[in-house]
Formats: C-alpha cells, structure tokens, sequence
C-alpha cells in the first residue's frame, strides 16, 4: 500500500500546454506516472508528450476515467480550474499553483462540504508515492520505494530530508507535500491519521515551519494516536517576528507560532525533533 | 499588505459604515483646517504601520488650537518602533461611553473566515485573549458570505447588551464583511467600535490588512502602499521574483525554496554563524535571477561570505552554474562563495563550476560549515 497516490491512479493535468504544465507532465510520464490526459480550453486535440489534451475536465474524464486532477495553472485561474474538478466528480486534486488568493480557497471549501474530496495544496509540491505514482514538480529519482511516510509543509526542505533518507538507503513510502497558504486543503493530522493506516508506512517524518497552528493541532493528534516511530524538523528557528518568509503562511504573528514553541509542544508528543535534516536517518536506522 | 487607519476608514466610509468626522494632515496648517471645520476637541492619530502606537504616545486628545499647534508639533517629532510620524489622522472626539472589539479575519486552520467580538474593545485582543479569553466570541460564516440567521442571534446576544445595539452591530458587521470580500482583506477589524452617550455607535479605528495573493486583482491598491515601511532592498528584491528579508548576521544566503532557505539560515546559526538575509530564488530556473540575488546581498556591507543552496528539482542546477559563472564574468566578488547543488542536473552543473574553479558541496552541512569558517 500506499497513501494518496497508487499504482492504479489515473491523472489529467490542468494546464498542460503551459511551460510548467508541459515540462512536468514530461517528468511524470517518465516517472512512470499514469497521466491519461490534459485539459486546457481551447486546446482540444492537440498532443503534449505524448498525453492527449481535451477542453475541459469533464470531456478529459469521460474519456479517460482519470480519478487525479494536478493543477499547474497560473494563480488568477486556479479556483475556477479545481472548482471545474469538483464539478466533473474528481476525487484527488493536487493543486501545485502558487499565489492563489486566500478568498478563492474559502470559496472552494464551501464548495466542497459534504463532497468526498481531497484536495492537496495549493502552493505544494505535490505527492509521491516512489516507484508507484508521482503527481507534482519533486524530482522523482531522489525517491526510492520503502517503509517511511514522509509530511512537510515545504518542497525542497522535503526533497532535502528525502534523499538523506535515500543516501541511507531508507525508503519511503510515500512523501505529501501539504504547501505553504493559510488555507490548504489537507492537513498534517489527515496525513498522519492514513500513515498510521497504512501497513507499508513503518515510521514518519513530519516537517514543519512558523506560522500557523498546524503542528500544534498535529502535536495533540500524534499524542493520542500515532504509535509508529516519528521524527520531526521544524525550519525558521532565526526567523524575524512579522516577516512573511517566502510562503504565505510563513509567518510568526504570535508566540505559539514560533519554531521553538512547535518543537517543543512536538517533543513534548512523543515526536524526536532534529537540529539538522541530515540525523533523520540515523535515528530510523535504530528503530526499524 | 498593510495599509494605513485613514485609508481604511475611508473604505469603511464607502461601505457605509459610521465613521467620526476626520482626514489626515501632513501640516499643523492644514490640521487646523480640518480641527475648525469638524469643532474641538479633536483626536490627533500618528499614522504608522506598527502596533501599539497609543502606548508610545501616538494618539492626542486636544481641545483648542493651541493646544493642537503644539501637539502637532511634538507628534510630527516622534519615532514610533523605528519609523517616524508623518501624517496625522484628525478626527472628531467621541463622548465615549463603551468600546467594544469587531473583526473580520481568515483563521486557517478551520479553513474558514471568522467574525471576531468582544465587549472589552479598545484594548489588544491578544491581551483579551491571554487575561480573560471567555470574553472573545467567535461565529464562523462556514463558507457562507452571508450571515446565517439560524445561528447568528446566538452570537450576537452574547456581545450587545440591549437589542438596539444588536442591530447596529449586525449592521456593522454586514457591512464589514463587504468590506472584506470585496477588497480580499486578510483582516478587517474595528478597535473600538464605539457607543456614544447618544447611544450612537461609531467605528473610531480601521484597520485592514490585505491579502497579497488577490492583489493582481485591484491594482488600485499599488498607490495606498507606504514604500516607508518596504524595505528597498526587498522591494527590489520582490520586482526580481525573489523573496528577500534582510537580517542581522554576516552570512548571505541564496537558496531555492522557503522552507529550504529558512532551514538554512537556521543550520548557520547551529553552525556558529549568523544569516545576513533570507532569500528564495523561487522555482523557475532563470540564471539571472543568481545574478540578481548576489547583487542585492552584496549592497549589504556586514557579509563576509555567501552560501549558495540550491536542492534542484524545477530549478535545474546547471542553469543555476551558469547563473554563478555568468554573475563572476559581470560583477566583481569581494567575498568568497560557497557552492552546494543537489539535484535536477547536478552533474552537469558541477563539471561547468569545476572547469572555472569553483568547488561545490553536496551535503547542506559541509557546505554551511565552510561557509562559517570563511565569514569568521
């Protein structure tokens, strides 16, 4: 098994004729990724890499039966394109778009009450699940397939703690990159809750960072619930007060949201936070 | 964005909204116009972009024009947490008689927008929050843009004593809530909301801080930015696609990747260094933008080395070479730099820097030790 993403997924990508649509839609494709069609409108017709594009979701859908939506569109269209995946029945959408205002994905989440939908993001890297499936903008070989779940509110801080793990030779099972907005659409505790499920995740890295209260609500969670081996990383300990760094919810408005108080409140779980990405390894390699 | 109390007290004013008599001054001149026109006494409001201005002394009650003239004065001389007064808010005095706290706000981790009220106004909410915080009600529009009349009276009965009031602050608050969606704020908030003895109510503060991501949308926005309170180097920074905070330290920093570069900075710290800034050069894989960042880090005269950390995956690593070398050719480096690339085309990356000889690193921490050493 594996989390999110599997073998059977079947993926469209929304705006695949872009310059990023089209680049990863290459890489996914050679990742082995089954990516069964692109939509942009207007576009209908044509071929990109290989993957045949449609007009809408709801054309791509029919005739493909794809069950996984990633978006790379730019940021001004992204709530019309993810409510457009929700409209057509899709039930994973990734959406890797940066910058989308914070009011579109309020819209969004009324939209989706009551709906069986995940959506992952926006502003996030993506989902891998190594060997499998890889839907989002990670480079693929540094992943290897193997019994670590890997969580994170960061792209390259993620792609950082996953190939120390592959240098050691220590897999992973699969690796959700949550994103950097306020509002995204799952969050820590969901990973941990179906890491704890899957029998192939053995033990789990959770990266974090300041702003927010994600890694509080997750520190109570793990508390209670998550019995599996679980180390943490939580970046922007010589972050300034105030200051956006880079992502939009990167911020420290207050002292619960700083990088010391969530490593403690983590520690304090049951989590083993590390100083530097490149222990995370070690401490597995006595645990497994 | 931040944006200043008579900006936004004038956007409430077009919602509607009961706002005192006032506008801003620059001039005691033009203050004295404004204080004649709306009658003593007046408020003289310092306009900052900070926090907690009234306890730095930034807000004056005044009864005549003398008295204006020589507060003005004093307000116009005074530095508040680093930036100093220069305009002034006058408005007409209120005969308050209670204050109370109203907000609009996004709270993301119940991925909802939440309207926020307390009967202890005219105080920090943090403070609420901390000394009695049963007295902050919350009612959740639970992706409604509207207010739900099912549940509303609940909240509402909770914050105004007498029905009067209840159905001004409905109002208010309706009135808020346009002001928010329509201008995609981040927060909106009245502090205090103010009863008269004429039992009339009045928004005496607007604060609004507005949302980044949706600015593409107003680009009447771009003129209510104090370019004061931004600093140069990262306004640049911003027009080049990067994203840049200055820092105390003496080790700059390049990296792709927020939670990457904040982990870097951090790592130099642990390492025995201090960061000089943070800087994303963001996804995409242009080498001049490494051209740009080294400029920008360069104009700060405490570095003493730079760490270049670029974890490639958009970003390929060989565009990142030629960004390195292209800048070596156009710009002279007084100080060394240290290289570490992983990732997308790291192979090639590495063979175009060994061929001018520049050495790189592949793991994080040697590359942050010698950069350390190099800055001491």
């Amino acid at each position: 098994m594996s989390i999110i993403l599997n073998e059977n997924s079947k993926v469209i990508v929304q705006g695949i004729t872009g310059r990023d649509g089209s680049f990863h839609t290459k890489q996914m494709v050679e990742y082995g990724t089954k990516v069964v069609g692109g939509v942009t409108p207007g576009k209908g017709g044509q071929e990109v890499h290989g993957v045949p594009v449609y007009n809408s979701v709801a054309e791509a859908k029919k005739q493909t039966q794809a069950n996984v939506a990633v978006i790379y569109v730019p940021a001004k269209f992204a709530k019309a394109a993810i409510l457009e995946d929700i409209d057509a029945g899709i039930e994973l959408i990734i959406c890797i778009t940066e910058g989308v205002p914070v009011i579109d994905m309020v819209d969004v989440q009324s939209v989706m009450k009551g709906k069986n939908i995940r959506i992952v993001g926006p502003n996030c890297p993506g989902v891998i699940s190594p060997g499998k499936c890889k839907v989002g903008i990670m480079p693929g070989h540094i992943h290897k397939p193997g019994p670590i779940g890997v969580v994170s509110r960061s792209g390259t801080l993620t792609y950082e703690v996953v190939y120390n793990l592959t240098l050691n030779n220590i897999g992973q099972s699969s690796c959700v990159g949550l994103g950097g907005d306020p509002i995204i659409g799952t969050r820590f505790i969901d990973v941990l809750e179906m890491f704890m499920k899957d029998d192939e995740t053995k033990g789990i890295v959770m990266v974090g960072e300041i702003g927010g209260e994600d890694e509080q609500r997750a520190a109570e969670y793990i508390k209670k619930e998550v019995t599996k081996p679980i180390v943490g990383f939580i970046a922007g300990r010589t972050a300034p007060p105030g200051k956006r760094m880079g992502h939009a919810g990167a911020i420290i408005s207050s002292g619960d949201s700083t990088a010391e108080a969530k490593r403690e409140i983590l520690k304090s779980s049951g989590v083993q936070v590390v100083d530097i990405p490149d222990e995370i390894p070690a401490i597995f390699k006595n645990k497994l | 964005m931040k944006i200043h109390e008579y900006q936004a007290c004038e956007m409430f004013k077009k919602a509607g909204m009961p706002v005192p008599k006032g506008r801003v001054a620059t001039e005691v001149y033009e203050a004295v116009l404004i204080a004649e026109e709306i009658g003593f006494p007046v408020v003289l409001k310092s306009q900052v972009l900070v926090g907690g201005r009234g306890k730095a002394g930034g807000i004056k009650v005044v009864k005549n024009k003398a008295e204006l003239e020589k507060v003005f004065g004093e307000l116009r001389k005074l530095v508040i947490k680093g930036y100093p007064v220069e305009k002034i808010f006058v408005v007409g005095a209120l005969d308050i008689k209670k204050e109370y706290y109203l907000a609009v706000t996004i709270d993301g981790a119940n991925n909802d927008v939440v309207l926020i009220a307390s009967a202890e106004g005219g105080v920090e909410i943090e403070e609420v929050a901390k000394t009695n915080p049963s007295a902050i009600k919350k009612y959740y529009l639970k992706g409604s843009r509207q207010l739900d009349q099912s549940r509303w009276a609940g909240f509402i009965n909770e914050v105004f004593p007498s029905e009067d009031l209840r159905e001004e602050g409905t109002k208010i608050f309706e009135k808020l809530l346009e002001v928010f969606f329509q201008n995609d704020c981040s927060l909106a908030e009245i502090n205090p909301f103010v009863v008269d003895g004429q039992e009339k109510v009045y928004a005496a503060d607007a604060k609004i801080n507005l949302d980044d991501n949706a600015l593409f949308r107003h680009e009447e926005f771009e003129k209510l930015r104090d370019l004061k309170y931004e600093d140069p180097d990262e306004l640049e920074a911003k027009e080049k696609n990067l994203s840049f905070v200055k820092l105390e330290g003496n080790v700059g920093c390049i990296v792709n990747g927020a939670g990457l570069a904040m982990a870097t900075m951090d790592i130099v710290n642990l390492c025995g260094g201090k960061p000089a800034n943070f800087l994303d050069v963001g996804g995409s894989s242009n080498p001049e933008k490494v051209l740009n960042a080294l400029k920008i880090i360069l104009r700060n005269k405490d570095v003493k080395a730079i760490l270049i950390n670029i974890f490639g995956g958009i970003t390929r690593c060989d565009d990142i070479a030629n960004g390195i070398i292209k800048a070596k050719e156009q710009i002279e480096l007084p100080v060394p730099l240290v290289v570490r690339l992983t990732g997308t085309n790291e192979k090639e990356a590495k063979e175009i820097l060994a061929k001018k000889g520049i050495t790189t690193f592949s793991t994080m921490r040697d590359a942050v030790n010698k950069v350390v050493e190099l800055a001491k």
